[in-house]
């Protein structure tokens, strides 16, 4: 499909998308903004093989999706600059306590395998479909949904299980409640 | 954040997606917030120009269209 016009604009309107989704894969803002670049001029290139009607966002994605596990192969990620880094891409910023919050969300985040984590991202953030995110990451949808699901019990122990743990969170609870005998 | 703790306890680890449905949507809820921050932050202008300037490349190696003169002459 030729570039027009319109293609042009719904191309300029998935950026922002598309920058979600690789600050949320790579953890690192430059990077991403790297990611996306790359993404839009490769696309911008290859773009008669778009096909029309089809889902371009989908299309952009698994793009973009590609260039980062090709680029993730080459160099590992620079873990040690990710939270500094994406924190400057916050607009707003977020009182302690949701930053806080957020900096061991976004440390979760990085902890799960890079299937799970882009399967998650593009299923709980991006709001594609099952069978989209399959599309995207070239796997079945079955796979994409026990992703998924791993990912979110992952977090869940991560986030509100293994930090307690030190406290010995059973004793705790039992001392709390050990009243009620 | 205890409720949400002692009741992440209670999700049986192995039951497929038998997540406790509250941590589910308080994860649902952080992993948005994250990536809408972004979204929010629109087309900085180094997208939009690339976007606008770009012509559609002058030899794709891609496309193997040989003597397809489709072209309405625009240049």
């Amino acid at each position: 499909m030729p570039l027009t016009d319109s293609l042009r604009d719904d191309i300029l309107a998935a950026v922002p998308s598309l920058r979600a989704f690789a600050i949320s894969l790579s953890g690192n803002a430059d990077r991403a903004d790297d990611l996306v670049q790359e993404t839009l001029l490769r696309a911008l290139a290859n773009i008669d093989s778009f096909q029309p009607g089809s889902n371009l966002p989908a299309w952009l994605f698994t793009i973009l999706r590609n260039l980062f596990r090709s680029d993730y192969r080459k160099r590992r990620r620079e873990v040690e600059d990710a939270e500094g880094n994406y924190a400057k891409t916050l607009k707003t910023q977020p009182s302690q306590g949701a930053h806080l919050e957020f900096e061991e969300f976004r440390t979760a985040l990085d902890k799960l395998p890079q299937d799970q984590r882009e399967a998650l991202i593009l299923v709980g953030a991006s709001g594609f479909s099952y069978e989209d995110a399959a599309a995207i990451c070239g796997c079945a949808v079955g796979t994409i949904k026990s992703r998924v699901n791993r990912a979110r019990s992952k977090l869940a122990a991560l986030l509100y299980v293994d930090g307690a743990e030190d406290f010995g969170p059973d004793e705790t609870v039992r001392a709390v409640i050990g009243g009620n005998g | 954040m205890k409720d949400v703790k002692s009741q992440a306890r209670n999700a049986a680890p192995g039951k497929q997606g038998g997540l406790n449905p509250e941590i589910q949507s308080r994860i649902g809820h952080q992993l948005r917030a994250m990536y809408d921050d972004v979204v929010r932050q629109g087309v900085p202008e180094r997208f939009a120009d690339l976007i606008r300037k770009l012509d559609v490349p002058p030899a794709s190696p891609q496309v193997g269209n040989t003597g397809g003169n489709n072209n309405d002459g625009r240049d």
